[in-house]
């Protein structure tokens, strides 16, 4: 136990093919490394954290998105079958939403599923059940789950979703704050924003460009707060100086 | 500038035709990133030899029948394009480039951890937009760095180079009229950090002693261009070491 090495510094860049790491250690299966031996290669391009005795690496490519157990996702309808509904999660394989999950009751036959959800539309649900041999399947279970009425949907790649949630949520704190918009990030690279106008919509939309195409800078929330203070502000000047030269 | 007849290939100073010594490469170039509808893509450059590559995936595979239980397939396009070569090419697929797509397809299903997304499909294509020799060689790389670029999982980035014999004299990466003209060529790819090969052709006669020094050879050019690809991936992330 030991003679544990990892050969790269904290927050160093390790491309596809690098030693990363000799020993045995303790760390939970990911895709982005690989182990010949007591030797641990990485898989990837990515940023690599070293905590101690224990490293993780975060991708910095990828665009799609790896379904695992208990996630939350936003899937658009593909197609409708006799008993559910066929889901684009961004992922490698499709989804599949029973629909007595979503119903809360058998389907009769015949019924026609297209009154329920139609192709193009969003839903919220959970990854129920997955694995290499079968595509994931969804559930609607739980609260705030299910299809999405109003708002918006932006994508985003599957990568930079930890960047705009941020530590802690702070990225999603100041979103959510500054905006007075709901906000749900889901796992598979797409978010859910009920704004109270169409302006505010699009800042935020340009908000979440900017942590996208700047995901790597250090103090991007500062940046995001204080860019959203800026837009948001200029937006409430507009509209009392309208209605003062209408009265 | 079809010649005839054979020209010298190693000239009285024991330079070659182009200039270089016999172990010296021609100049690399690499550019991640170049195509924005792609989910990863690359240009490789070795001297004239110009190629693009793009990968698309992993995604469902169409039609279902054709994927597979256990892991992800590979569909590999090598491809030159009509104004790659002295005298037009025709666009179809030719025997030749079937043949060079399975050739690096079969060198990039042993780099790619394809268990990882069974039931997918991987498209990567390859453009050559100039021959000069080494093609296959630099479509490979093109389509390592394209994968790499798209983020999907593999063992190592692809490095190779090829030795031959011009005049008698070994020599490493050759050119065209060396390629043409000369009495071997042998292209090897390699995974350095694993120290493993993964594409390796012999074309031409080669004394077993003449084929482990150009190993050998091959090996030291292999290790050059394998931290140029490195250096050109972190490159496009050096605004990540700055903060």
């Amino acid at each position: 136990m030991s003679a544990n090495k990892i050969y790269f510094e904290d927050r160093s860049i390790v491309t596809p093919g690098d030693l990363i790491a000799e020993g045995d250690f303790q760390i939970p299966w990911s895709p982005y490394y690989y182990k010949i031996g007591n030797k641990y290669y990485s898989a990837i391009t990515g940023l690599i954290e070293v905590k101690e005795n224990l490293f993780e690496i975060v991708p910095l490519e990828g665009h799609r998105y790896f379904p695992k157990i208990g996630d939350t996702v936003i899937g658009l309808v593909e197609d409708i079958e006799i008993y559910g509904w066929i889901l684009d999660i961004k992922s490698p394989y499709s989804a599949y939403l029973p629909a007595s999950t979503f119903l809360g009751r058998p389907v009769t036959p015949g019924e026609d599923l297209r009154r329920y959800l139609n192709i193009g539309d969003y839903v919220i649900a959970k990854i129920e059940t997955y694995d290499r041999t079968i595509n994931p399947i969804l559930s609607i279970k739980g609260k705030g789950l299910g299809r999405i009425a109003n708002g918006i949907v932006i994508d985003i790649p599957p990568i930079k979703v930890p960047r705009v949630i941020g530590k802690n949520k702070s990225m999603l704190d100041t979103l959510t704050n500054e905006t007075g918009c709901e906000i749900l990030v889901a796992q598979n690279g797409r978010i859910h924003a009920n704004c109270a106008t169409k302006t505010i919509e699009e800042v935020l939309i340009e908000a979440i460009q900017i942590i996208e195409r700047e995901s790597h800078i250090k103090g991007l929330t500062e940046k995001i707060r204080k860019f959203l203070k800026e837009k948001l502000g200029e937006i409430k000047n507009d509209s009392t100086a309208k209605t003062e030269a209408n009265t | 500038m079809i010649q005839l007849q054979k020209p010298k290939l190693i000239l009285d100073n024991g330079l070659r035709l182009d200039g270089r010594r016999p172990d010296e490469m021609r100049p690399i170039r690499i550019e991640l990133g170049v195509l924005k509808n792609a989910d990863g893509s690359a240009i490789f450059e070795m001297g004239n030899t110009k190629v693009i590559a793009a990968v698309y995936g992993p995604k469902e595979m169409h039609p279902r029948h054709l994927a597979l239980p256990d892991r992800a397939v590979l569909r590999v396009r090598y491809h030159m394009t009509p104004f790659s070569t002295d005298e037009r090419k025709n666009p179809a697929p030719s025997r030749r480039e079937i043949e060079l797509s399975k050739v690096i397809r079969e060198a990039l299903e042993s780099t790619i951890l394809v268990e990882l997304f069974p039931r997918t499909v991987i498209d990567i294509f390859m453009e050559v937009l100039q021959a000069d020799a080494g093609t296959r060689l630099v479509s490979l790389m093109a389509a390592s760095m394209a994968l790499a670029d798209a983020g999907i999982p593999m063992r190592d980035l692809i490095a190779g180079v090829a030795v031959g014999k011009a005049d008698g004299v070994l020599v490493l990466d050759l050119n065209e009229p060396e390629d043409m003209w000369g009495e071997a060529d042998m292209p090897i790819a390699m995974m350095p950090s694993l120290k493993q090969v993964a594409l390796l052709q012999l074309n031409g006669n080669m004394t077993p002693q003449e084929f482990r020094q150009g190993l050998e050879m091959a090996q030291k050019g292999i290790e050059t261009i394998y931290n140029l690809e490195k250096e050109a991936i972190r490159s496009k992330y050096a605004e990540y070491k700055e903060e």
